[in-house]
């Protein structure tokens, strides 16, 4: 047995001689443990019945493949290092990579070299393990998994034993009150997490949008009163996209937060009045401005920009999930997963024939949530 | 052979240092002669284990540039095509990554495409551990395992992608924020405190790093040590074989052979990966340009694994949105967001557990089924691939409608019928397929194969000439169990019902087992090479043996 053999080594544990997992030169035979009679003749990792061993021939021939194929790997490596210089920053240290042509070039001759040498690394090792090394076909015993009945008993004596003499079970004041002492402490990770946010409140009802508020183009710069729109840049069959107009200020430099954006985002849409459905009510025509008409842009399914506008069947698409609002009739959902219309904002225009806000949303913007139609 | 090659001397020291330490010899030499079964179908699993290293390592590279912040800032650094735009840091930062940081593009890529074939390998892997029933006693917790791992996985993907902050990443957590506004009650306080306010906020992107770089690969990395631990504790499956046994497993040791076959594989994994990466462009954030909230571009899709969800979401209509109170319950998000998924993850863990109390089957199994002797599991599997493939394939169904030029609300209903229909068409064509692929392998085993070869007989009549198969093959075939048949109105001895079929779930077992097993082809008392085929000639007129007249008269 191994186990013999290596406690011969074992009286001299301390000294240099000793081998660990190879065998020493005394016993050369002793990997086969469980097999003492192929031992004299057995020199190989594994019983002779389980070892296909390759050809020499073959395994001259795989030996110098696997070669080749390492050389290319290094090659490939050597290759990998020079192309990570080949780009260098120019002098005023801008990165030559930064033009996208030469970034692609820069990251197919290092991913090219990369995979090469990566490649070669793996073929040479599948040569090396088919070719050379023997084939092997080795059976294991699989283990035997559930202990024999006795040793399960022993070890649930063993355990109430235990559990018994420590009192846990016997004194059930102090496992009640150890139990007790644990309940708020497994609380109090979930009670540091109630500062993550504000509560919602009446914050998803509101937007900034207030009567008198201009509008400006979403997107476009937003620079004082020639950005606003007027309602004659809307013709029937034109679509705007747009943002309130709010003075610049320290806090955004660039117009509004982007939470504020979110909310606020509208579309702005004209038609001839007569296209209006019957169905709309008298509150919803009033919220018109000579066949203008603004929905809020943020889809009530799960918040996408509701994007697209197809004039002739005055339909407004969201393109993420393809729920579909009637634009002449209130933005009513005439297809798909959307739950209920998108919100209108009442519009005017002003002396100069601006547009302006005449109000806030009629319902809440976005995503529908459990209260959004409250009190409706 | 030639003779041992006496250790080195440093590597001597180094074992006895150890040993000294550890007490491991013994250990060591078991361990390190532990067999891993020859098969291709067990590389799945070491693509996915591979690619996770390989997330790991570029992971960290990109940390080392990456800003995960959101505050706004107007961008002025290399990349021409985008200078003077506003955007947050996360996404300035990530172009410094592309096109500031040599090679920096490449590791984004190769961290990308590693993700995409993480999961697709995954995937792969757990469909075979299913159809061959390697998920049963004793491994059914390392399939749980398994299943959490792909879940987490694809959530780890989803916080990954969303990181960059370009447009269509924004977008996917506007839909996360979305779906989570839809839950009763509880959604507009979950979405309020994990985007610390309202929609976008300022913080959901640093929050998403530090679940995508710290908490969700440590509990990965976890279940992963988990899922190879009891693999090798409870040794591989194999697939039937000669000297494949219950009791013993047959392949190659790991070492030397594992080993090296192993690390080869290793490296032909990264290879592919990099190669995609030099070469195969993948999610240009660049090209998208920054998040906002009020744009958005068509034809957008998630990366593959969240397509399920993103199809479900498009073509569950809005019907059953029902308002209680004045209180909007709007199903067409919950359904999707929750139902589908709790579906498809639900049906898998539980399967295992269903198995095993419809069939009473309380044995170990270490020899791996052929899908085709279990029709019902594998009809059940073909069912569930055909769901979770229409769903996958709805996610794009803007795609198709464009590509074809079929109508957008066509594509739509297409899913919405098939989607139903589908799996229970493909539950019934994969059993049958079982069924008939059994009983060709109960006709290979008595008759032997199909030689080819023609011979006409003294009476004039054309044959095929059967050969006895290989022992192999015999072994293969023979790995077939005897079916137990089950009887629904079986009483005992006493014209008593058995305890275990009362009640209403012992009705409902007896039931079940009698669907799980009644078409089901019996192998019981064929004996190899025993069919008329190989002494051919005699009987003309009798194409069916016994056994098959048998059947013919039952069914």
């Amino acid at each position: 047995m191994t186990d013999t053999n290596r406690n011969h080594d074992n009286d001299g544990a301390e000294g240099p001689d000793r081998v660990i997992g190879t065998p020493s030169s005394a016993a050369g035979s002793r990997v086969i443990a469980d097999n003492p009679q192929g031992d004299a003749s057995q020199e190989g990792a594994y019983s002779p019945e389980e070892t296909h061993t390759r050809p020499e021939e073959l395994q001259r021939k795989g030996e110098r493949t696997a070669a080749m194929w390492f050389t290319l790997a290094f090659l490939g490596g050597v290759g990998f290092l020079v192309s990570y210089f080949l780009f260098p920053p120019d002098a005023e240290g801008h990165p030559s990579i930064a033009s996208p042509l030469i970034g692609q070039w820069s990251n197919m001759l290092m991913g090219g070299t990369l995979a090469l040498s990566l490649f070669g690394i793996a073929a040479g090792m599948t040569v090396w393990a088919r070719q050379i090394m023997p084939h092997y076909e080795v059976a294991n015993d699989y283990d035997e998994l559930p202990s024999p009945p006795e040793e399960k008993s022993s070890f649930s004596d063993f355990f109430m034993r235990g559990a018994d003499e420590s009192g846990f079970t016997k004194r059930p004041l102090m496992r009640r009150t150890l139990l007790l002492a644990m309940a708020p402490l497994g609380l109090a990770p979930i009670v540091l997490l109630r500062d993550t946010g504000p509560l919602p409140r009446d914050t998803l009802r509101h937007t900034l949008w207030e009567p008198g508020m201009h509008m400006v183009v979403e997107g476009a710069a937003r620079h004082g009163e020639e950005g606003w729109i007027h309602e004659d840049d809307l013709t029937p069959g034109g679509m705007i996209s747009a943002l309130p107009y709010v003075e610049p200020d320290a806090e955004h430099p660039h117009g509004l937060s982007l939470n504020d954006q979110a909310q606020t985002v509208i579309l702005l849409i004209k038609m001839h009045e007569r296209e209006f459905s019957e169905e709309m009510t008298r509150e919803q025509r009033n919220w018109t401005h000579n066949g203008i008409v603004a929905y809020s842009k943020i889809c009530t399914h799960v918040g996408c920009p509701a994007a697209l506008y197809e004039s002739e069947s005055h339909r407004i698409l969201c393109p993420c999930h393809q729920s579909t609002f009637d634009a002449t009739n209130g933005a009513k959902v005439v297809f798909g997963p959307a739950n209920r219309p998108l919100p209108m904002l009442p519009i005017t225009v002003d002396e100069e024939g601006y547009l302006v806000a005449d109000g806030d949303f009629s319902e809440p913007v976005g995503p529908t949530f459990w209260d959004a139609q409250r009190g409706k | 052979m030639t003779r041992t090659t006496q250790a080195p001397k440093a590597l001597r020291n180094a074992g006895n240092y150890i040993d000294d330490r550890f007490h491991l010899a013994k250990t060591g030499k078991k361990q390190l002669g532990k067999v891993f079964p020859n098969h291709w179908s067990f590389m799945l699993g070491e693509i996915a284990l591979y690619s996770f290293i390989i997330l790991l390592v570029t992971g960290v590279f990109l940390t080392l540039w990456f800003k995960p912040s959101m505050a706004e800032i107007v961008y002025d650094g290399a990349y021409e095509p985008m200078q003077g735009v506003t955007m947050s840091e996360a996404y300035a930062s990530t172009l410094y990554i592309n096109f500031e940081v040599r090679g920096g593009m490449l590791i984004r890529q190769i961290h990308h495409w590693a993700a995409l074939i993480f999961l697709a390998a995954m995937l792969i892997h757990m469909l075979r551990v299913f159809f061959t029933g390697a998920f049963r006693k004793p491994r059914e917790i390392n399939w749980l395992i398994g299943i959490a791992l792909f879940a987490l996985a694809m959530v780890e993907g989803l916080f990954g992608y969303s990181l960059p902050d370009d447009l269509p990443s924004g977008m996917g957590v506007r839909i996360l924020q979305g779906v989570m506004m839809a839950l009763p009650i509880v959604g507009p306080y979950a979405s309020m405190f994990l985007f610390g306010g309202a929609f976008p906020g300022e913080d959901i992107i640093p929050r998403l790093y530090m679940l995508h770089i710290l908490l969700i690969p440590g509990i990965l990395l976890a279940l992963v040590g988990a899922h190879i631990l009891i693999l090798w504790h409870q040794k591989h499956t194999q697939y039937p074989g000669k000297g494949h046994t219950e009791k013993r497993v047959v392949g190659t040791p790991m070492l030397p052979a594992f080993a090296v076959k192993g690390g080869a594989f290793f490296f032909f994994v990264f290879a592919v990966i990099t190669a995609l990466s030099g070469f195969v462009q993948i999610n240009p954030i660049h090209l998208f340009g920054p998040f906002t909230p009020t744009s958005i571009t068509s034809g957008l899709q998630p990366d593959w694994y969240m397509g399920f969800m993103e199809g479900s979401l498009r073509i569950f209509p809005n019907w059953f949105d029902i308002d209680v109170a004045g209180y909007s319950i709007p199903t067409a998000v919950l359904v999707p967001g929750l139902v589908v998924p709790g579906l498809v993850f639900g049906a898998m863990a539980l399967w295992p557990f269903v198995e095993a109390w419809i069939s009473g089957d309380r044995r170990h199994h270490n020899v791996a089924d052929r899908p085709r002797n279990a029709p019902v599991r594998t009809g059940m599997g073909v069912a569930g691939i055909t769901f979770y493939g229409l769903l996958w394939m709805a996610g794009s169904n803007d795609i198709l409608s464009e590509t074809f030029s079929i109508s957008l609300y066509a594509t739509t209903w297409f899913f919405r019928i098939t989607v139903i229909v589908g799996p229970i068409i493909g539950f019934i064509i994969a059993k049958r397929a079982c069924l008939g692929l059994q009983r060709r392998d109960r006709e290979q085993l008595e008759h032997g194969y199909e030689s080819g070869t023609i011979q006409q007989l003294p009476s004039g009549e054309f044959i095929e000439v059967h050969k006895e198969s290989s022992e192999d093959v015999v072994h293969v075939l023979e790995s077939k169990e005897p079916v137990s048949r089950i009887d629904v109105r079986a009483l005992d001895e006493n014209g008593v019902e058995a305890p275990s079929s009362r009640g209403l779930m012992g009705r409902l077992r007896l039931r079940l087992a009698e669907w799980y097993t009644r078409d089901n082809v019996s192998f019981e008392g064929v004996e190899p090479h025993t069919g008329h085929h190989l002494r051919h000639g005699a009987h003309g007129e009798d194409n069916l043996s016994p056994q098959d007249r048998e059947e013919a008269a039952t069914t």
